[in-house]
């Protein structure tokens, strides 16, 4: 059966637009270091290492997984690299959690990155490859059909996003990690700024970040007393579709429904809105915080938008989401996934400072990739399973 | 250690251009190794191995799904390295007790692009990639401390590719095989000295699926199922200068804690994509004469990137099945001169 896995080191770098100031090793040893000091530990006592990133053109290194090696401490010992799309973050700390959960590993430390200013993720999101559909003009283009859908399917009112926008920014005033700190933005801020993809403006949009995070994940025996008592994983779960087929439902995807129910029965959630106390879930466009509500079982479908609306996701609203400022506010693509569960494991654990929800124990961690077709989340807890 | 066995193996043929796309390659590979395995879908577990790199757009391996099939949508996951360890990633779900049966499958298309130039993006990017050396370059670099290390010469890894060679006649997969004269091959010139074109293995285009099982699911489908009695990776520093080329570090110690040395071996198949490698990843695992290496023709005849580590697993799981072995050793590497290496010892029962 499996073993129990507990999150003892959480560590994330600086976000911002460019860090000329470390090389993708520095960036990656950032995170990692603070992980490691976090969990009371130092680099001999990782057993394996585990790094995630997004597509490998954007920094134009093929598998830099195996020139990090070096940086990672990783000499003699096992490593992975995984990538599922924009899910990467979060199923790369499900690939690390397993190797715990299996008895394979007592610690292992799991890092994953972006340096997207290496390359323009918008231009290297829209190669053109013979006999596939274009995703046409990055992610924004793709997912802007899918939000107008929603918008006409729920009846929601159109400042809903430019809501969702405003929560998540003022949100990353809290957080001294985020990329986007604007302490002047305002809601007439957001509606004026140039619509970059109807019916997403600039300011309802993520930014292109360099930045990194890590965790160090342990079996029960392996956690050390620090100031932080560890989150504990109380269900992992993973979920794909293909990309495209005649009839298929985009806008409220079943690999996300059906992820939600997995990871909410091995947790033994029956009731998400009562039983969860907070989420950090994977928003790289406004709109998508009411879509994910509903997929995720927060909200029925076509209320969703209620939620933003009547401030329930609000940092002390009912169902807290994305406390952190979310993908909104910093987006190193490959690591935003891991970001989201790392911030759920330091509300749990009573780590998050300035964003922290008072009393949070059960929190949800959430990642979604590709064209709203690759899904991991994991639900953590302040107390053991 | 939970008891999982590969139940199934299927490869496409390794020809240097194969027209098709990779989905259309993949597809009735995925199809036979399902169907070999006579474990009917959804499997708990789905994960895959390739490279955006060779495809030459981000998500390649996103238009495979429709390959393995994905819908109702499935547990699945994908690593950015040989299928090998999209392999170890479902062994590892298997052994925390989250699947009974997983489908691996890996793929790689060569073809459209110069694979040792490719290859060379895969260096430190500030310090050795902007001076492009390629792979096979790099690996002449180890073949030669190598030779002189050992004092073996360029006719000793010609007899490698011959022996190699010979054996591929019986591979319907191989890129190529046949009786070559060591004197014929020792007369062509060099690629990189010291290698010659035999040497290298040749680039080609590919696809491979696999199906693991646990316990009594292996036991229900196949007669004969090769059990993983043990299965470790390893990785060593990627600067060059770090490493002792003429010698395989990570392949010891992995093949130490799979427990390559808990028994006699009958055969082996070592991903050894330069004929030095071979000579060099036998003596880390420390197999004597008397084991016989890649039956297949191994890499030297068909290496196709990022499946041609998961290839050796199901060929030496499909010696196991026929008989011809009762305990076979499967190799996979990746990176610069082997410098990451998974190690799998396989049983019957």
């Amino acid at each position: 059966m499996a073993r129990l896995c507990a999150v003892a080191g959480i560590g994330q770098t600086q976000y911002s637009a460019r860090r000329d100031d470390v090389s993708i090793a520095g960036l990656l040893r950032e995170a990692a270091t603070r992980a490691l000091e976090d969990a009371g530990m130092d680099w001999p006592d990782i057993e394996a290492v585990v790094v995630g990133k997004a597509p490998d053109m954007f920094e134009g290194v093929m598998m830099p997984e195996l020139y990090l090696a070096d940086a990672l401490g990783c000499s003699g010992k096992p490593m992975l690299r995984v990538h599922t799309a924009g899910s990467v973050g979060g199923s790369t700390a499900i690939v690390a959690a397993s190797l715990v959960q299996a008895g394979i590993h007592e610690r292992v430390l799991t890092v994953s990155f972006e340096k997207q200013s290496e390359s323009n993720a918008m231009w290297a999101l829209t190669v053109k490859t013979p006999l596939q559909a274009s995703v046409v003009a990055g992610a924004g283009g793709y997912f802007a059909p899918l939000v107008r859908a929603y918008m006409n399917r729920s009846g929601a009112p159109d400042d809903t996003g430019i809501r969702v926008a405003l929560k998540d920014r003022r949100n990353a005033l809290k957080n001294p990690y985020a990329h986007l700190r604007d302490p002047n933005m305002s809601f007439d801020t957001i509606a004026s700024s140039p619509m970059l993809w109807d019916p997403i403006r600039l300011h309802e949009a993520c930014p292109s970040s360099d930045g990194a995070c890590a965790l160090v994940l342990t079996s029960e025996r392996s956690v050390r007393k620090t100031k932080y008592a560890p989150a504990w994983i109380h269900a992992t779960s993973m979920r794909s579709e293909p990309t495209q087929f005649a009839g298929q439902e985009k806008v409220n995807p079943q690999s996300g429904r059906d992820c939600a129910k997995d990871v909410y029965k091995k947790a033994g959630i029956s009731d998400p809105r009562k039983q969860i106390d907070m989420a950090e879930i994977y928003v790289p466009f406004s709109w998508f915080e009411p879509m994910w509500m509903e997929n995720l079982g927060f909200a029925p479908v076509g209320e969703g938008w209620k939620m933003t609306y009547e401030g329930a996701t609000a940092l002390d609203g009912d169902m807290p989401v994305n406390c952190s400022g979310g993908v909104l506010s910093s987006n190193p693509i490959g690591a935003s996934g891991m970001i989201r569960f790392a911030e759920a494991a330091m509300q749990v654990r009573g780590q998050a400072g300035e964003h922290q929800v008072d009393g949070a124990r059960i929190a949800l961690g959430h990642a979604y990739g590709g064209g709203s077709q690759f899904f991991s989340m994991w639900i953590v807890g302040s107390a053991k399973p | 250690m939970r008891d999982v066995a590969i139940v199934s193996f299927a490869s496409a043929p390794n020809r240097r251009t194969d027209l098709r796309n990779e989905v259309e390659i993949l597809m009735p590979v995925v199809q036979e190794a399902v169907a070999r395995s006579g474990i009917a879908r959804p499997f708990d577990f789905t994960c895959s191995g390739s490279s955006d790199f060779l495809q030459g757009t981000p998500f390649a391996f996103v238009i495979a799904l429709d390959a393995a099939g994905a819908w109702p949508p499935i547990a699945e996951s994908h690593v950015e390295m040989d299928g090998a360890w999209a392999l170890y990633e479902a062994w590892v779900k298997i052994q925390a007790g989250q699947a009974e049966t997983a489908l691996v499958y890996a793929f790689g298309k060569s073809s459209p692009g110069d694979l040792p130039e490719v290859l060379a993006t895969q260096l430190d990017p500030y310090l050795v990639a902007p001076l492009w050396p390629d792979s096979v370059s790099l690996a002449a670099l180890q073949a030669r401390a190598w030779l002189e290390k050992t004092g073996n010469s360029e006719r000793d890894l010609a007899a490698i590719a011959v022996r190699s060679r010979r054996d591929a006649k019986a591979n319907p997969n191989a890129t190529l095989s046949g009786d070559f004269e060591i004197a014929k091959l020792l007369a062509e010139p060099y690629v990189a000295a010291p290698l010659r074109a035999h040497d290298c293995s040749p680039s080609c285009d590919g696809a491979v699926a696999v199906v693991l099982a646990a316990g009594d699911r292996a036991r229900g489908v196949c007669k004969r199922p090769a059990w993983i009695r043990g299965i470790d990776h390893r990785i060593e520093p990627h600067a060059l200068g770090m490493r002792d080329l003429t010698v395989s570090s990570s392949t010891r110690i992995a093949g130490e804690k799979a427990g390559v040395g808990n028994g006699a071996v009958d055969l082996a198949e070592l991903h050894a994509p330069f004929t030095h490698q071979e000579a060099i990843l036998r003596e880390a695992l420390g197999l004597g004469a008397g084991v016989a290496v890649n039956p297949s023709g191994g890499a030297l005849t068909a290496n196709p990137m990022m499946a041609a580590g998961l290839a050796r697993i199901g060929e030496a799981a499909s010696r196991i099945w026929d008989g011809s072995a009762r305990r076979a050793i499967a190799h996979a590497t990746s990176g610069p001169c082997l410098q990451q290496n998974l190690v799998c010892v396989l049983e019957g029962e």
